[in-house]
């Protein structure tokens, strides 16, 4: 799977936060098969931890995926994206421009407004967005390659809220990478979107808040694999009622 | 100069904002920095001129969903 002009053979997109500790993400990282980790920038502390945070992360060998996390508005996000650019060495960005504070629901029209300011400037947008297909052709009219439709509210843990809006994404931008970003609580919510045919999962807190953040980091992996190749299997169509799968040619009467 | 640092006020002697920035001793090179809102990239500091009041945002690496 290419993102970007980028192959990637793991289709789980991890992310860093809320880890009991840095020896426990960097297990999880391990276990999890990822290849793309993301990181977020905050204000620097005296005791300059960023910099041995980011020094153990880029020994994982894991491509970088900054995130604009925390944006109410485009110039935030867009000079927050500058910033993360000249740290991390990458023009790849997870955009979020947030409009509410408690939903943490995309500010959609921020979101193309600054997916268009950056893309002009050669970063390569991860844009967090909606499953509106409206939205998602703007973001595309605006530079992005790539689209990130939340599954459920931000760390919520919801699952897939609107898995017909997601199914209707994949049919109306089918070469379209899609990655489910936001809302996976369990290994089957993985699965689920990869069934839908998504091309990729991003999820932090599922993993980072289980009880066994490196099992569940393993779990997730295998549920992403699965959901994949279900999907390229074609699953069988449902039914409304029972179709018995025993022939019931030469059934014998008993009575 | 009076100026803001991360939301803090600091009174300093620099006049760039590579100065200030050795000054305070943010000198880690895995940082980025803004002025009033506005990027200024690693090359650019030496040749930013610091201003009263001015707003400076030193960002680092953190974890990050």
């Amino acid at each position: 799977m290419q993102f970007y002009g980028t192959t990637l053979s793991s289709r789980l997109f991890l992310g860093t936060a809320q880890y009991p500790s840095p020896k426990v993400l960097c297990e999880a990282i391990a276990a999890s098969g990822t290849e793309v980790i993301t990181l977020s920038l905050r204000r620097e502390t005296s005791d300059g931890a960023g910099t041995g945070f980011w020094q153990m992360l880029r020994q994982t060998g894991a491509h970088i995926l900054p995130n604009t996390a925390g944006c109410h508005s485009v110039q935030e996000a867009v000079t927050t994206a500058q910033m993360a650019r000249e740290i991390f060495d990458t023009d790849w960005i997870k955009l979020e421009v947030i409009g509410h504070a408690d939903s943490l629901q995309p500010d959609v029209f921020g979101l193309v407004e600054a997916a268009r300011i950056l893309s002009d400037d050669g970063f390569k947008v991860f844009p967090y967005t909606t499953e509106d297909l409206v939205v998602g052709e703007h973001l595309l009219q605006a530079g992005c390659e790539v689209l990130m439709p939340w599954g459920a509210p931000i760390g919520s843990g919801q699952g897939l809220r609107n898995p017909d809006g997601l199914r209707a994404m994949r049919a109306h931008f089918p070469d379209t990478p899609l990655v489910v970003d936001a809302g996976i609580g369990r290994p089957s919510d993985a699965a689920a979107a990869m069934e839908l045919g998504l091309d990729a999962v991003l999820l932090n807190t599922a993993v980072a808040k289980a009880g066994d953040p490196v099992g569940m980091a393993r779990a997730m992996a295998q549920a992403v694999a699965a959901g994949q190749a279900g999907y390229q299997a074609e699953p069988m169509p449902r039914r409304d009622m029972a179709v018995p799968s025993t022939p019931v040619l030469g059934l014998a009467e008993l009575t | 100069m009076n100026i803001t640092v991360n939301a803090k006020p600091h009174d300093i002697s620099a006049t760039t904002l590579d100065a200030a920035l050795h000054e305070l001793g943010l000198t880690s090179p895995a940082l980025a920095t803004a002025l009033n809102g506005s990027f200024v990239s690693r090359a650019k500091r030496v040749d930013t001129p610091l201003t009263e009041g001015d707003r400076i945002e030193v960002l680092a690496p953190m974890q990050g969903g």
